[in-house]
């Protein structure tokens, strides 16, 4: 099993190692780095076999086990056919990008991302546990973050990846809170174990919140409605990427979760509700907007959205045959998906446009590309013999089946549909029959690179469209079973006999031909109205709301934030005391009580020392006598640790002391003389926080003297000192070895505030400023 | 405000100083002292040097950056932590072994020691990097 955490890791390194692959193995590199995701799709479709039969993998390396936090690997039908994907399309995506990112010269940073992005993503399906799983959703957020905006200098892409990782973090956040909450309830975060405890989870009066923020996480990754926007404007990312996370694996994480947590939380009327509601706004509004746009990569995304709201109402309806058809539906769309957005990088490169206006007639310059578009762009149509098809009757099937809000969502279905078939027939017929038409320089034919993956994946899709029997028993059947076992094993194929499904898939198919026909006439109309009427975009709306929490945010920093330190100061100290005082006042009779022992002619001299330096410090007109009266202060203080025997402590005291005074002087040396004194109303107040301060360390201390903690635990240390840990000044061995952890972490606070010192003190004498 | 006297005196101290902070250090772990005693000792040293001629001066005396004795002292607190694990004990937990070296009788030597040297490291690189930058100014 750890077989699979092997392979992880390799991906990781081949991540780290690619920009040095990219540069020095040139034109192999790509086909190298592919083999690298190839091979891991051969590994894992080794287990096909052994999982189809029912088995599952396990495999745990606890962390922090009280916590339900393990790293674990889950692998069953569900995970293997999601891994399939994403090492299948990672091959072929890397492949495509070897020739397409060519011209760029941060092509050594593209490949390690979106390796980056391979290993985050199958980690994230073969995850056995919640936060683990959350960590490398996370990190899929990430890489998107950075391959979105990897045209860094086009603010549009800066923007857009920024919108992107927003929505998907904060959706993720919310997620993680949900995870927690199910953890406390079913008592793990294991996948396998809550399998088991779907019944205690839903019947739990938290379900609901914990349902809702899951939710959240998987529908801002899965571009549902209200917040399906992002998903447009990543298109700004170069399209291996679009065909890789935005279409085939990324996007699907959130679909991933749902059929995932379908056993465990899933078969509740607020499932069904929520998701199926979301779903159908979600596929029809992305089919219509859809149909109007006029950049070939917006149109897919537009249909990637609609396809995603399908899955999300699919898994709503949550009944055999749609969960069925959620599966078949997700292969089918990653297959034309994938190819059709390597298709669209494709034109982008040899005809310099994806603006579908400006463009047409393809087929006559790129015959094997177009014929793969085509043929991926027919089984997108949902028509026969591509797999497309079959995936599209058991969705029309699946809400034949249901009772009573069947029929709306078989119109909605429909309609989707008929776009779908619509736009498609617009695309072949526009963009790669029809005459010839091209702004620039007639376009080249593309490099064998750039074919061999959407060539490819349109194969697959025609070989599973005609021949889907074997598929459905060795990878469909399992990732069914592993969503609901009492499910009866699959049976595709593509003719399914005369029936109202078929009726329904006539009339469909008419219809599309029919809006196609009607495109010319339709479309303007509809751009008109999208655009006039529908004044509201969710994006530009996002950006206000950012805009304003900003503003927000400044307003709420300039006030807590007055730059004046002796206002941070008055605000610590005034806070601390006061929440000390109220402590201190409900206890005060004990310190009334204590007895105290007389005290020596030293404690008296110290005493004296201690007072009149602090006199003198707050009397003085100089600063430097006021610093130096400061460290009387400070050496009397010491002077007292060395009297009752804590020589270490009055050692470090005297050290510091002296190097604060040090500190003091060097600062004092460059400062201008006193000019003017604070007011008589100032000090007032400031004597008044001293004296609130100064009276309640005093209390505190009274009361130190009072806790009877039992065992005392110096006890314990003067004890174990020399048996534990070899020493025997207990406070050093307190330092470096009982309590070793927080010296580390001393250290390392005391590091960071040297560079803070150090950065600050440069950043002035870079801008030259006096103050 | 250069003058001979302080540059001699400083010039003089400053092996003193540092010879001192090592024994400080090295007796800490059974008598009063320790890493961080040390480490502030050790500044304290380079800082009178530096206040006597000028901190490039104090840095050449020095040697080495402020920052790699800090690094250097982060990295040994970090890796005095490693030997547990291979160990097979919990984190950190203190490791020792005990040599006997010829004329000089048992020496005892464990992670702590490593761990304490860290902090002696890390407080002496601290301590200078800060004031050698406020002195600068």
């Amino acid at each position: 099993m750890s077989g699979l955490l092997i392979y992880l890791v390799i991906l990781l390194i081949t991540a780290f190692l690619a920009p040095m692959l990219i540069s020095r193995a040139g034109k192999a590199a790509p086909w190298l780095l592919g083999m690298v995701s190839a091979s891991g799709f051969a590994y894992l479709l080794g287990f096909a076999g052994f999982i189809s039969k029912g088995n599952t993998l396990n495999y745990t390396i606890e962390w922090l086990p009280e916590l339900y936090l393990n790293f674990s690997l889950y692998l069953d039908g569900l995970s293997l056919f999601f891994a399939l994907m994403v090492t299948g399309m990672g091959a072929l995506v890397l492949v495509f990008s070897g020739n397409y990112m060519k011209p760029y010269a941060m092509k050594h940073r593209f490949f390690f991302l979106i390796l980056l992005f391979e290993f985050a993503m199958l980690a994230l399906v073969l995850s056995g546990n919640l936060i683990t799983l959350f960590i490398f959703w996370e990190l899929t957020s990430v890489s998107s973050f950075l391959l979105v905006g990897f045209y860094h200098e086009k603010p549009e892409a800066r923007n857009a990846a920024l919108q992107a990782l927003l929505i998907t973090v904060a959706g993720g956040l919310a997620m993680m809170a949900g995870f927690i909450m199910l953890g406390q309830i079913a008592g793990t975060l294991e996948i396998n174990q809550l399998l088991k405890s779907g019944d205690l989870i839903r019947n739990h009066p938290h379900y609901l919140p914990v349902l809702l923020l899951i939710l959240a996480g998987a529908f801002t990754k899965s571009a549902q409605f209200p917040f399906h926007f992002w998903l447009p404007g990543a298109m700004q990312a170069p399209s291996p990427v679009s065909a890789y996370l935005h279409s085939a694996t990324m996007v699907k994480a959130g679909i991933y979760l749902l059929m995932r947590l379908s056993p465990v939380m899933g078969g509740t009327p607020e499932w069904k509700y929520i998701l199926t509601i979301t779903g159908a706004v979600t596929m029809i509004l992305g089919g219509y907007f859809a149909y109007s746009q006029t950049d070939f990569k917006k149109v897919l995304a537009y249909t990637t959205i609609s396809a995603l709201g399908t899955l999300v109402l699919m898994l709503g309806i949550d009944t055999d045959i749609s969960i069925k058809a959620a599966i078949i539906f997700l292969l089918v769309h990653a297959l034309y998906k994938g190819a059709l957005f390597m298709i669209a990088g494709l034109i982008d490169k040899s005809a310099g446009t994806r603006d579908l206006r400006k463009i047409g007639g393809l087929g006559k310059v790129m015959p094997t590309a177009s014929l793969a578009a085509i043929i991926s762009l027919l089984s997108m149509a949902g028509l026969p013999p591509m797999i497309g098809f079959i995936g599209k009757e058991l969705i029309y099937e699946a809400k034949f089946a249901l009772p009573d809000i069947g029929n709306l969502l078989l119109v909605a279905g429909v309609l989707t549909n008929v776009i779908m078939v619509a736009i498609s027939l617009a695309l072949i017929f526009n963009l790669f029959l029809g005459p010839l038409k091209y702004p620039g320089e007639k376009p080249k034919r593309p490099a064998f690179a750039l074919r061999i993956g959407p060539t490819l994946l349109a194969g697959i899709s025609l070989i599973f469209g005609l021949f889907p029997a074997r598929v459905a028993d060795l990878l469909l059947s399992p990732a069914i079973k592993s969503i609901r076992p009492t499910i009866d094993s699959l049976k595709l194929s593509l003719w399914h006999g005369f029936n109202e499904v078929l009726l329904v898939s006539f009339i469909t198919v008419a219809a599309g031909i029919t809006l196609f026909l009607l495109y010319r006439r339709v479309n303007p109309v509809l751009t008109k109205f999208n655009n006039e009427v529908i004044t509201f975009r969710f994006a530009d709306a996002f950006n206000k709301g950012l805009d304003m929490f900003l503003h927000l945010t400044k307003k709420k920093t300039s006030f807590i934030q007055s730059g004046y330190q002796r206002f941070y100061l008055m605000a610590i100290f005034i806070m601390t005391s006061l929440l000390a005082w109220y402590q201190l006042i409900y206890t005060w009779p004990d310190i009334e009580n204590i007895s105290f022992s007389k005290p020596g002619i030293y404690e008296i001299l110290i005493l004296i020392l201690i007072v009149s330096s602090t006199l003198i410090a707050v009397s003085v007109k100089s600063r430097l006598a006021a610093i130096l009266s400061l460290g009387g202060v400070g050496y009397g203080i010491g002077l007292l640790f060395v009297i009752y025997g804590a020589i270490d402590v009055a050692i470090t005291l005297m050290l510091a002391e002296t190097l604060v005074l040090v500190l003091f002087m060097v600062v004092v040396y460059h400062l201008p003389k006193f000019t003017n004194f604070s007011s008589n109303a100032s000090r007032l107040r400031d004597a008044a926080i001293a004296l609130l301060v100064g009276g309640f360390m005093t209390g505190l201390v009274l009361k130190a003297g009072q806790l009877n903690l039992n065992p005392k635990i110096s006890d314990f240390y003067v004890e174990n000192a020399i048996p534990l840990a070899h020493g025997s000044n207990i406070v050093n061995v307190i330092l470096v070895d009982f309590r070793a952890l927080d010296t580390l972490g001393e250290i390392t606070v005391l590091v960071i505030a040297a560079i803070g010192v150090v950065a600050l003190l440069k950043l002035k004498t870079k801008k030259g400023s006096a103050t | 405000m250069k003058s001979y006297i302080v540059q001699l005196a400083a010039a003089r101290l400053l092996p003193v100083t540092l010879i001192l902070s090592m024994l400080v250090f090295y007796r800490g772990h059974n008598d009063p002292g320790g890493g961080f005693i040390g480490g502030l000792m050790a500044s304290a040293g380079f800082i009178f040097y530096a206040m006597a001629f000028d901190t490039r001066e104090a840095e050449k005396k020095l040697r080495v950056s402020p920052l790699m004795l800090i690094v250097a002292g982060l990295s040994f607190a970090f890796i005095s932590t490693l030997p547990s694990l291979f160990a097979g004990n919990p984190f950190f937990t203190g490791e020792w072994v005990s040599l006997s070296i010829p004329l000089l009788g048992k020496l005892k030597l464990g992670t702590p020691l490593l761990f304490d040297f860290g902090v002696y490291l890390t407080v002496w690189g601290v301590i200078v990097t800060i004031i050698f930058n406020v002195m600068e100014e």
